[in-house]
């Protein structure tokens, strides 16, 4: 049923958006060429940008996608001067029209190869900010314009990177794959880490006016998702997508309207959003019996326990100290250590969280780590050192590259 | 896929001659030159002589000039090298991290350029 062509640019887009991260994945893993699956797959949106709005939507809009994608892919073969060579890959695209001639509208039939590509793009031998452009490009389908006003940077600088990237993939064989078992657990660790680092970009910008980046946040609980739906049985990615559920769950109720950061203390628990709250909450309680925790279900069902205290009295603050401590356990920073202090201030008192904060000074990595100040100087300020917290609250604020962290921290020093 | 795997190390780093451990050492290259032969990636390897016995040339003015040393002095320095043909970049880092050195060095992988 043909529709107007306003709506098919719309469902255009929506499609291509859904549905870019398997087409170019299963495009990928039949000729081992990112940056080829990419231009055909680009080349076969423009013409189903002209061909859907003469003929409506086929029936399946992405296995026509990916057949007029193959379609282009076996012409630049025949076009290539190595013709002789990409024989095998023509035979290849070739074999797989003639497998699946009345399937072609079947995207089940499609293996999904999303997560071989994951894999590839968040490989080691790539530098992070590689990992996470590529990751959010080919997986994510956003836009090299897109990417690059997430991270306040030129789209000229981002698509410089990504090609670099993709011919380091090519050039070094970086294998597009599931690595071997002696180091899928290190890897799968590194896909979560890109996700999360995308989710924390969106969640807590860095620089610029607005504290919550919603694109990015957003996009790293879809990708976390995906993910999750591949590897069903990794509970850590589960429990990577239920933290960030649950923290995104806060994400109107964590900035004033003039755009200051509000703690959680003083957080209008009202406006946190139940959906969110509910899915982390589930998930986390499906994980945990599992018996394979680590750090992102801890994280996790530290923030629901922050989510099922309805007011900031009533939260339980000695479970919440207890899971900190295990926390540090495995993963052994200062920065752990730091929130565990936080909890044992108010589980137990701020007295008993001073001792801990002096060791936690001795750390280089804290000299400089704002949110060290910025809690130092409340913990203090509650156990009735002002001169004390008055210096950590000068020093948190000098060190605030965030607008609406720096109001917050200013609010409170003139209260003080 | 070819593989240039460039071993770098400091001097002072790690077993030294004359030492028991270092007899280990040697034993240890030993093994993974046969690992390697024994699972067919092996193309060639060798040790170099210290960087002292090195020579740079170059012929960037117009004419021969030859230099004592290797052409940057750094703390590490280049030992010896394994050349290995491997399925992908994957199994390439697997085999460098076995190269003994690495335990107390540096190990660059390289990809070797084909012309076709």
């Amino acid at each position: 049923m043909p529709l107007p062509p306003i709506h098919i640019n719309e469902s255009i887009d929506l499609i291509i958006r859904e549905e870019w991260g398997r087409l170019l994945a299963s495009l990928v893993a039949g000729f081992n060429d990112i940056q080829l699956a990419e231009d055909v797959l680009q080349d076969a949106v423009t013409d189903a940008l002209t061909n859907w709005q003469a003929n409506g939507l086929p029936d399946s809009p992405p296995a026509w996608l990916l057949t007029t994608a193959r379609r282009k892919a076996i012409d630049r073969f025949r076009r290539d001067k190595r013709f002789k060579a990409l024989q095998p890959q023509i035979v290849y695209l070739q074999e797989l029209e003639q497998l699946h001639p009345d399937e072609q509208d079947d995207m089940q039939a499609i293996p999904d190869k999303r997560l071989e590509l994951m894999f590839t793009c968040c490989h080691p031998a790539l530098d992070i900010k590689s990992q996470i452009g590529l990751t959010l490009r080919t997986i994510g389908g956003l836009t090299v314009e897109e990417i690059a006003n997430a991270f306040i940077d030129k789209p000229d600088a981002i698509a410089k990177r990504l090609t670099r990237a993709k011919q380091k993939i090519a050039l070094a064989g970086i294998p597009y794959g599931v690595p071997e078992n002696s180091v899928i657990e290190e890897r799968i660790t590194a896909i979560l880490g890109v996700i999360y680092l995308i989710f924390n970009e969106g969640y807590s910008a860095s620089k610029g006016q607005q504290t919550t980046r919603q694109d990015l946040s957003d996009e790293a609980i879809r990708l976390a998702r995906i993910t999750f739906q591949l590897l069903p049985e990794h509970c850590e990615t589960g429990g990577l997508l239920s933290l960030m559920l649950l923290h995104d769950s806060r994400r109107l109720a964590r900035l004033s309207d003039t755009g200051k950061t509000i703690p959680l203390e003083h957080q209008n628990r009202s406006l946190w959003n139940d959906n969110r709250i509910q899915e982390g909450r589930e998930l986390i309680k499906k994980l945990l019996p599992r018996g394979q925790v680590g750090a992102y279900q801890i994280q996790a069902s530290i923030s629901a326990l922050h989510t099922e205290a309805l007011t900031w009295q009533q939260t339980d603050w000695p479970q919440i100290a207890a899971l900190y401590q295990l926390l540090y356990q495995m993963n052994p920073t200062p920065v752990i250590r730091l929130n565990h202090a936080v909890a044992v201030s108010f589980a137990d008192s701020p007295q008993a969280a001073l001792q801990q904060l002096k060791e936690i000074e001795q750390h280089p990595d804290m000299a400089r780590y704002q949110p060290f100040y910025a809690a130092y100087a409340d913990i203090m300020q509650r156990a009735g050192k002002t001169t004390e917290a008055q210096q950590a609250l000068a020093k948190a604020i000098e060190l605030t590259n965030n607008d609406a962290d720096r109001a917050f921290l200013e609010t409170k020093r003139l209260l003080n | 896929m070819q593989y240039m795997c460039l071993i770098y190390s400091a001097d002072d780093v790690g077993p030294q001659p004359g030492t028991a451990e270092f007899g280990a050492y040697i034993q240890a290259y030993m093994d993974f030159t046969e690992e390697t032969k024994a699972k067919g990636v092996f193309v060639a390897g060798d040790a170099l002589q210290p960087t002292h016995t090195a020579t740079t040339v170059t012929t960037a003015s117009g004419k021969v000039e030859t230099t004592d040393g290797p052409f940057a002095e750094t703390k590490e320095t280049l030992g010896g090298y394994y050349l290995l043909d491997c399925k992908d970049l994957d199994e390439a880092l697997a085999f460098a991290a076995k190269i003994p050195t690495a335990a107390h060095g540096r190990i660059e992988v390289r990809p070797v350029q084909i012309f076709d």
